[in-house]
This record gives C-alpha cells, sequence and structure tokens, in this order.
C-alpha cells in the first residue's frame, strides 16, 4: 500500500485538557505507518460558539486552517468531532458559494493567504476504515481486545447533520452508526449496543445549562454500564472531557453513581497494536482506566 | 429497478389508550412489504385488515400537512413519505413503530401536541406591522428578500424537530428548534416589524437559543430541510447584532472564543472557563479542575501553546470581526 500521509489539525483539546489524544493519535500513525503532518499554524475552529458570535470572523479563522493543509497538498484529518463539524461545514460553505469564497479570500489576501478548496477534510476514524482499511488493521493486532465489552460513543458532530458528514464519513446513517462498531470488532474487542450510543453528551451546553448536560452524560453512561460494557470509546475529545471527567454532576443529576473508563478512540487501536500505557497516555484520565 | 420486489418486515407497533390502559404495549405483526410502499399504507393495511381499532394521523398524504410524523426505531419520519425500503436499508427488518413522544400518546400514534403549539405561539409567529387596509397595489417582496428567509417557511410544523430535542426533553422550558425556525423566519421578514421583540424572546435564559446543547437532532429529523440549527446560529448572531446579547455566562462563554483565539491563536481553556463563570462561579469547577489537574489535563498560563503565525490570526482578528460585545 503506498504510504499514507495526511495534515493532522489537533484543534486545542489535544494540545491541552487531552494530551493523551495527541499521543496516541501519533504513536497509533506511527504503528500504522502514517505520516501526519502538525498544522502548526492553525487555530481553534471556534467550537461553534464563535460561529454564534461572529459567522464572518469564524469562516476567515477555518478557511486559514483549511489553507495550510492546501499548502502541503494533503487531506486535512481531525482528531475531533466539533473541529470536524466546524472545518467541514466552513469547506462546504465556501466551496458551494463563489460570493462567499470571494469575500473570505478578500480577506485572506490581507495575510497572503488563499482558500482553494483543493484538500478534503475528514477525521482520522474515517481515514482509518477508509484509507488504510479495516481488513489491514486487523492484520496488525498483536494484542486483541477480546476480553473487553466495548461500548462505543459516536458523538453528534461526527454524523449530523449527515448531508455534511456523508462528504467524508463514507455514507454513515446517524440512526444506526456503524463505523465505531467496526472498529472494535477488527481490534478484536466486543462492540455493545446501547440506546445512547449515538446521542449528544450534553458538553456545548454545560456552563450554561448545566443540569441538561449532566442529565445527557448521565444517561449515555448509565446505557453503556447497563449494556454491560468494560469500558467506552470515542472519537471525540470534548465528550471525553465529559464522560471522563464529569462522572459526579452526572451521577448526581441522574440519581445513579455512574462510573466507566472512556478511551479515546486511537488509544483503543494502540491497545490492539500493542502499544504500551504510558505510549497512549492512559495515565492522563480522571477515570482510571483499570484493565491495562 | 429493485431486482427483489418484496421484503417480509416484523413490526412492532406501539398500542396505548389514555382512557383504558395503565401501560402501553407493542402488538407484532409481520407483513410482505412491495418497494413502492410508504409507512403509511402499512399503517393502513394494519387497519384495514387486522385491527380496526388502531389510531394514527393523516389528512394530506403528500408531506404537506405534516400530521402524519411519527417515530421508526426512533427515527422522526412523516408516514406518508417514508419509504419502507429506505427505512430496511437503515434499520433492517424488524422496524418499531411509535409517537413522536410516547409520554404524550392518547390513543396509539395520536400524541397531544399542545407543548409544541404552545412554544410556537411563545414566538409571535406572525407578521407584526402596520398595514394599509385599502391597499392599490400588491405588496411584493423581492427575492433577495425572500431569500432573506432561508427557507425557514418550508416548516409544515409537523413537529418531528421538537420531539427529537434532547435539550427539550430535559427541560421543558426550553423553546425548541421548531418554534426557533418560527422566531427567526418571522424575524428575518422584510414586511415585520417585530424582529427585536422576538429576538428578546429567544435570548431569555432556560428558555432561549443559549440551551440548545448543538447536536444537530433537529436538521437530521426535519423531512423539510428546513435546518432549525442553522436559524438557531442566525438568531445567536442576530442577538449580538442587535446589540441586545446579555452579559451573561453564556454569552461570554462565545465572546470568549474570539478573545482566545486573539492571544494565543488556540483555545486557553481554562481561561475561557474563568471569564464564562466570572472570579466567583469559577469556584464551583475546582474539584474538577484539581482532578485534572493531578492527571497532567491543565496547561499552566506560561505554557500554554500558540499557534504559529500569530500576527496572521491578530490581523484577520481586526479586519474581519464584524460585531461587538
Ligand atoms: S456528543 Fe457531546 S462533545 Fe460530542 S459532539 Fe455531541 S455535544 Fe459535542
Ligand atoms: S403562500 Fe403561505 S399564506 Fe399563502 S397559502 Fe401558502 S402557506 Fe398559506
Ligand atoms: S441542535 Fe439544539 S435545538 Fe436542535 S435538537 Fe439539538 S439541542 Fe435541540
Ligand atoms: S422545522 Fe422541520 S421538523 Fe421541525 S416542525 Fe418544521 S418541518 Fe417539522
Ligand atoms: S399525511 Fe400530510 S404530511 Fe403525511
Amino acid at each position: 500500500m503506498e504510504k499514507l500521509r495526511y495534515a493532522l489539525y489537533t484543534g486545542c483539546t489535544a494540545r491541552e485538557s487531552t494530551p493523551e489524544l495527541l499521543k496516541s493519535t501519533l504513536a497509533v500513525a506511527e504503528k500504522l505507518g502514517i505520516e501526519l503532518i502538525l498544522l502548526d499554524e492553525a487555530t481553534c475552529c471556534g467550537a461553534s460558539h464563535l460561529q454564534d458570535y461572529d459567522d464572518m470572523l469564524s469562516l476567515v479563522l477555518n478557511a486559514r486552517n483549511i489553507c495550510y493543509a492546501e499548502k502541503l497538498g494533503l487531506t486535512m484529518v481531525t482528531i475531533c468531532n466539533t473541529c470536524q463539524l466546524n472545518t467541514a461545514m466552513t469547506k462546504h460553505r465556501l466551496d458551494t458559494n463563489p460570493a462567499l469564497k470571494a469575500k473570505v479570500n478578500e480577506k485572506l489576501a490581507e495575510v497572503g493567504l488563499e482558500y482553494k478548496g483543493t484538500s478534503e477534510v475528514t477525521h482520522f476514524l474515517y481515514a482509518i476504515i477508509q484509507d488504510y482499511g479495516l481488513d489491514n488493521l486487523s492484520q496488525k493486532v498483536n494484542v486483541p481486545l477480546s476480553q473487553f465489552n466495548i461500548a462505543p460513543f459516536y458523538g453528534c458532530h461526527n454524523i449530523r447533520p449527515s448531508e455534511l458528514q456523508n462528504i467524508s464519513n463514507g455514507g454513515e446513517n446517524p440512526y444506526n452508526p456503524t463505523s465505531l462498531d467496526d472498529l472494535i470488532i477488527a481490534c478484536g474487542g466486543n462492540n455493545v449496543d446501547y440506546d445512547a450510543k449515538n446521542k449528544c453528551c450534553g458538553f456545548h451546553a454545560e456552563l450554561q445549562s448545566p443540569h441538561t448536560a449532566a442529565v445527557l452524560t448521565g444517561n449515555a453512561l448509565s446505557g453503556a454500564i447497563d449494556a454491560n460494557a468494560d469500558w467506552m470509546v470515542t472519537p471525540c475529545p470534548l465528550c471525553h472531557l465529559k464522560l471522563d471527567v464529569q462522572h459526579h454532576s452526572a451521577s448526581k443529576a441522574i440519581g445513579r453513581e455512574v462510573k466507566l473508563p472512556v478511551l479515546h478512540m486511537p488509544q483503543m487501536v494502540g491497545l490492539a497494536l500493542g502499544c504500551t500505557p504510558a505510549e497512549l497516555g492512559l495515565q492522563h484520565h480522571v477515570t482510571r482506566v483499570n484493565f491495562v | 429497478m429493485d431486482e427483489i420486489k418484496s421484503k417480509q418486515v416484523t413490526f412492532k407497533l406501539f398500542r396505548f389508550n389514555q382512557e383504558t390502559d395503565y401501560l402501553p404495549y407493542y402488538n407484532t405483526y409481520v407483513l410482505d412489504i412491495t418497494h413502492e410502499e410508504v409507512i403509511l399504507d402499512v399503517l393502513n393495511r394494519i387497519k384495514w385488515d387486522h385491527d380496526g381499532s388502531l389510531s394514527y394521523r393523516r389528512s394530506c398524504r403528500h408531506g404537506i400537512c405534516g400530521i402524519c410524523s411519527i417515530k421508526v426505531n426512533g427515527k422522526a419520519i412523516l408516514a406518508c413519505k417514508s419509504r419502507l425500503f429506505d427505512l430496511i436499508d437503515i434499520f433492517g427488518t424488524e422496524l418499531t413503530i411509535e409517537p413522536l413522544s410516547t409520554k404524550r400518546a392518547i390513543k396509539d400514534l395520536i400524541i397531544d401536541k399542545e407543548d409544541f403549539w404552545d412554544k410556537h405561539a411563545q414566538v409571535k409567529p406572525f407578521i407584526d406591522t402596520e398595514i394599509d387596509e385599502h391597499p392599490s397595489l400588491e405588496n411584493l417582496v423581492k427575492p433577495d428578500d425572500a431569500d432573506k428567509l432561508l427557507e425557514a417557511d418550508y416548516c409544515i410544523q409537523c413537529g418531528a424537530c421538537h420531539y427529537s430535542c434532547p435539550a427539550l426533553e430535559i427541560n421543558d422550558r426550553f423553546i425548541g428548534p421548531a418554534a426557533f425556525a418560527a422566531a427567526f423566519r418571522f424575524a428575518a421578514d422584510v414586511r415585520d416589524d417585530s424582529a427585536l421583540e422576538r429576538l428578546h424572546i429567544v435570548n431569555e435564559e432556560a428558555e432561549g437559543v443559549w440551551d440548545c446543547v448543538k447536536c444537530m437532532e433537529c436538521a437530521e429529523a426535519c423531512p423539510k430541510d428546513v435546518d432549525p440549527i442553522q436559524k438557531i446560529t442566525k438568531l445567536h448572531n442576530m442577538i449580538f447584532q442587535a446589540g441586545i446579547a446579555k452579559n451573561n455566562i453564556a454569552t461570554r462563554h462565545a465572546v470568549g472564543f474570539a478573545h482566545s483565539i486573539e492571544k494565543h491563536g488556540l483555545l486557553d481553556e481554562g481561561e475561557l472557563v474563568r471569564y464564562s463563570e466570572g472570579n466567583i462561579g469559577v469556584m464551583k469547577h475546582l474539584p474538577e479542575a484539581i482532578a485534572m489537574w493531578k492527571n497532567g489535563k491543565i496547561v499552566m498560563p506560561w505554557n500554554m501553546p500558540k499557534s504559529k503565525n500569530l500576527d496572521e490570526v491578530k490581523k484577520l482578528i481586526k479586519s474581519s470581526s464584524t460585531v461587538k460585545f
């Protein structure tokens, strides 16, 4: 297979509160022989909150991020669902609206950049599945996760709105997504089915609507626990922050103790590929990862 | 043409009569389905051939009255528009048919939509203006002005988004996606004079746009591509543009991103929480912050990573910002 190369848009979280995500992403890429070139020039995507404040500014900043992937002539991969949403949304709006694209490019020209629309934007989960291939991945698995029941937590912003996401996620249906389940199986694990797997964790309203956010997190954790999961896996560091760090408020909100280790998608793949816990940053979790 | 023209499907059908039943139950039917059938055809067949007491609503049969919306395996659909073969593609051949909201069921698939209409009424869903009662000319709207509605006027009030919204499910004061889309539809109408009043209504804490969790369920559920979350984002923008954003945690949370990006390119997560909550409010996050710090999840201010070419970012923030707070 030809060597896969991507421009990696880390987002903020992987460089700050979930350092284990960046670490495990790089570790897995190395094991699989995928080359990731870090986009150090990129800024925060605005997380759909800057979008609420100033639409034009968020378009310009996101377009600037994509420009740097275009300069490398590479597909941009994201490792956060919300980065994926905002970047892909920007790309889609600019690619389908020449007047808007011209307006944004007028701004970018001030700093010597131009958005062309030549780079695709895709989440690392889908790059592994579609470009690397699950069969190829299974062949590399040397520590199959067969003793674990693993609950996939998809996170909204990789699967909805499907019209946008289907451009890069292989036509995943948001009402019955399968990618993360397939990945668990490819790693030798047992995928667990539960209602909340494609629902929202509430992260984006955590500060302004703490009760709503906590109930949603509680529903997700309790659903996975009731389905007999040993742990959860998610492709989104924001979901991770909510599920890993906020189990106290979640337990309080739903009146039941809910606590479950949660792994980032690359950490799970890394375990199956034989990476050590330290290489995957498993010591950074608030809910202890007690099974390795 | 489809090779296979018929498939066998197992239907689990929600049954409940508010007047006689204590709990709902499900009837199971195994039927052969042809490729041209929609869910409404199945409901009709069950009612006509198996159980005449089955209750559901339908009227136009053309996806325009919005009355036939129900859920199949949790997905909100219009019964008269949703082809069985499409649903089988998603879910396989075991389909569970339920009302939009099981807790609001009156009889079988018929629900009490009072809360939906109350929310709708709350946003003044009509054009509010002084009119000339004896006009000599038609009051035409230019195509460009009509485009400003972003097709929010395609809404058929089916409730699919409303009863798919998790924020509303938990917080019944939340106005919800359909009514927000209506608030936008009229606030964006050039003939209307009450935009500001509507923006105040959707700007309220607990009720308004700030409590949306951004799950995109409403965009996914809508059979008319109204894209309610897009309208909710527009309402946020309009609130800032109108200068009526209150200085509270929700607005500071949005504005804080711009501050952080200007300074670092990346988000300063700790500072965002402090700025949003204020110096006192931030204290309630202390236990989590300590747990995160212990596990190496908090970056100290002096170690805060910065984007390369930050001068570009600062320049763009200056030239591209369109609102002030
Ligand atoms: S699941 Fe949570 S963090 Fe993930 S996209 Fe939805 S709200 Fe955001
Ligand atoms: S154009 Fe509007 S007001 Fe006229 S019939 Fe259609 S829906 Fe009613
Ligand atoms: S995006 Fe907001 S309004 Fe739409 S369904 Fe989710 S919480 Fe409700
Ligand atoms: S916005 Fe769409 S889903 Fe919501 S009520 Fe209107 S037509 Fe139905
Ligand atoms: S019967 Fe009118 S929309 Fe389905």
